[in-house]
């Protein structure tokens, strides 16, 4: 049976991990391939490196980190943040990234899924898409969720999937950073509207939240950061409890 | 020398990186020529089976020239489809024809997506050199929406909504639908134990 995945996003500022990285043992906290080959060890299913570098220069370096974090694990590993262009998109693949997470760029230049799918491969080719809930509607946020679009979530995915998407990475902004666990709801809806995997993403603050959003939300995969930073035995357990539970996983 | 070919079908960085990884030394052959003097050949390949029509008579030739040198070929994900008589994702798309059969997509059932995306189980029918060392029911990654029918060159069989053959063994023609190149240290192994089958 196909497993739930369970995926690490290391956010990633000039080269380094922003957000509480805690480990002993590490001789830089903040080293993406160190954090990246930890978690491997500790058997996370797949890692995302989300570059949230503002400056351009940052944004070159992004390459060496995608390439040192890439040679020192074979699991899949996803770069996002920074993908507004095929160009970017190539430059993330050719040092070693699997796939490549878009967001605005897709919001603003749909073909762009279809070019990389076309180049790349469907499977290369992820959508991520930021939701918020406003008057009942889950409506798509861009630009790192600080601008409302008027499109839909559940309908943005559809097309995201036609034309060529091979996930969805989904994150609430109404969950994100408050550890009150995923949004189950909007994940479900998402879900069950395209023929694609589905990656929760935001909110993640214990380990049963992560059954939640594999059954309730119907999630595929899960995502989170900060969970995973402070312990050492994180990623282990809560794949422990999930097959306790019934829910299969990679152990 | 082992043969990386490059047909086009997806990057093959982390191909590269996992055999250099193991301690192959591989090159990318240029023209099918290259293929006369090699110890192995690797087809990869993500994506559309059409892509494999890239791989001219020419090409087909060269490479079931190795095999016929009695040197093992590796066929990863697409590649291993193409080791099949064709797949309906291309109808007169040509494969190999190495192993009997067509490749066909995967039934969807909720909540069964295709693609197939992730870690999943394989099962060993039968021991066999390329899972040497490897556990029954070990996981590895899978990216894919089309399969390999279940025929008695399976070595191993992964199950998504319908059993599909997700590796391939006839004499030293060896063909993995999963990635080896993403799968820790089971996939390591596996292209290791692929390496001793020189």
């Amino acid at each position: 049976m196909l497993s739930k995945r369970i995926i690490a996003c290391l956010d990633v500022r000039n080269g380094q991990v922003v957000k509480g990285v805690n480990f002993e043992g590490l001789r830089n906290a903040g080293d993406p391939a160190e954090l990246a080959e930890r978690y491997n060890k500790e058997g996370i299913d797949e890692v995302v490196i989300l570059d949230v570098t503002a400056t351009l220069e940052g944004r070159r370096a992004l390459a060496a980190t995608v390439s040192a974090v890439a040679k020192r694990i074979f699991i899949p590993l996803t770069v996002g943040g920074g993908i507004r262009s095929e160009d970017d998109a190539a430059a993330a693949i050719d040092a070693g990234a699997e796939k490549v997470s878009l967001n605005t760029a897709a919001l603003n230049d749909p073909a762009l899924i279809t070019t990389l799918a076309s180049r790349y491969g469907s499977q290369a080719a992820i959508v991520a898409i930021d939701a918020k809930w406003v008057d009942g509607r889950a409506l798509v946020y861009v630009r790192s969720g600080s601008a409302e679009t008027q499109r839909e979530a559940v309908e943005w995915a559809r097309e995201a999937a036609d034309r060529g998407a091979g996930e969805i990475l989904l994150t609430s902004i109404d969950r994100d950073g408050t550890k009150k666990g995923f949004d189950c709801e909007l994940t479900a809806a998402v879900s069950r509207a395209v023929p694609i995997p589905v990656i929760a993403s935001g909110g993640a603050g214990s380990l049963e939240h992560f059954s939640e959003v594999f059954t309730d939300g119907c999630a595929d995969a899960a995502l989170a950061a900060s969970i995973f930073h402070f312990s050492e035995h994180a990623v282990r357990d809560l794949k422990e409890m999930l097959r306790n539970q019934g829910i299969p996983v990679r152990l | 020398m082992i043969a990386l070919v490059d047909y086009g079908a997806g990057n093959l960085t982390s191909v590269r990186k996992a055999l250099a990884a193991v301690g192959a030394d591989v090159q990318t052959p240029q023209r099918p020529a290259d293929l006369d003097t090699v110890e192995a050949v690797i087809v990869p390949g993500v994506g559309n089976f059409a892509r494999t029509a890239a791989l001219d008579r020419e090409w087909r030739d060269a490479i079931l020239g190795v095999v016929e040198r009695g040197r093992p070929l590796l066929g990863i994900c697409v590649g291993l489809q193409w080791l099949f008589e064709g797949s309906t994702e291309a109808p007169g798309c040509e494969g190999l024809a190495l192993m009997p059969g067509q490749c066909q997509l995967l039934k969807t059932e909720w909540p069964n997506k295709v693609p197939h995306v992730g870690w999943n189980e394989l099962e060993f029918p039968r021991a066999s050199r390329l899972f040497d060392g490897i556990r029954n029911r070990s996981q590895v990654y899978f990216t894919h929406s089309y399969a390999a029918p279940v025929t008695d060159e399976a070595i191993a069989v992964t199950t998504h909504v319908v059993p599909f053959a997700s590796a391939v063994e006839r004499g030293h023609v060896f063909g993995v639908q999963f990635h080896p190149e993403k799968s820790g240290e089971i996939g390591l192994r596996v292209l290791t134990n692929f390496l001793n089958a020189l």
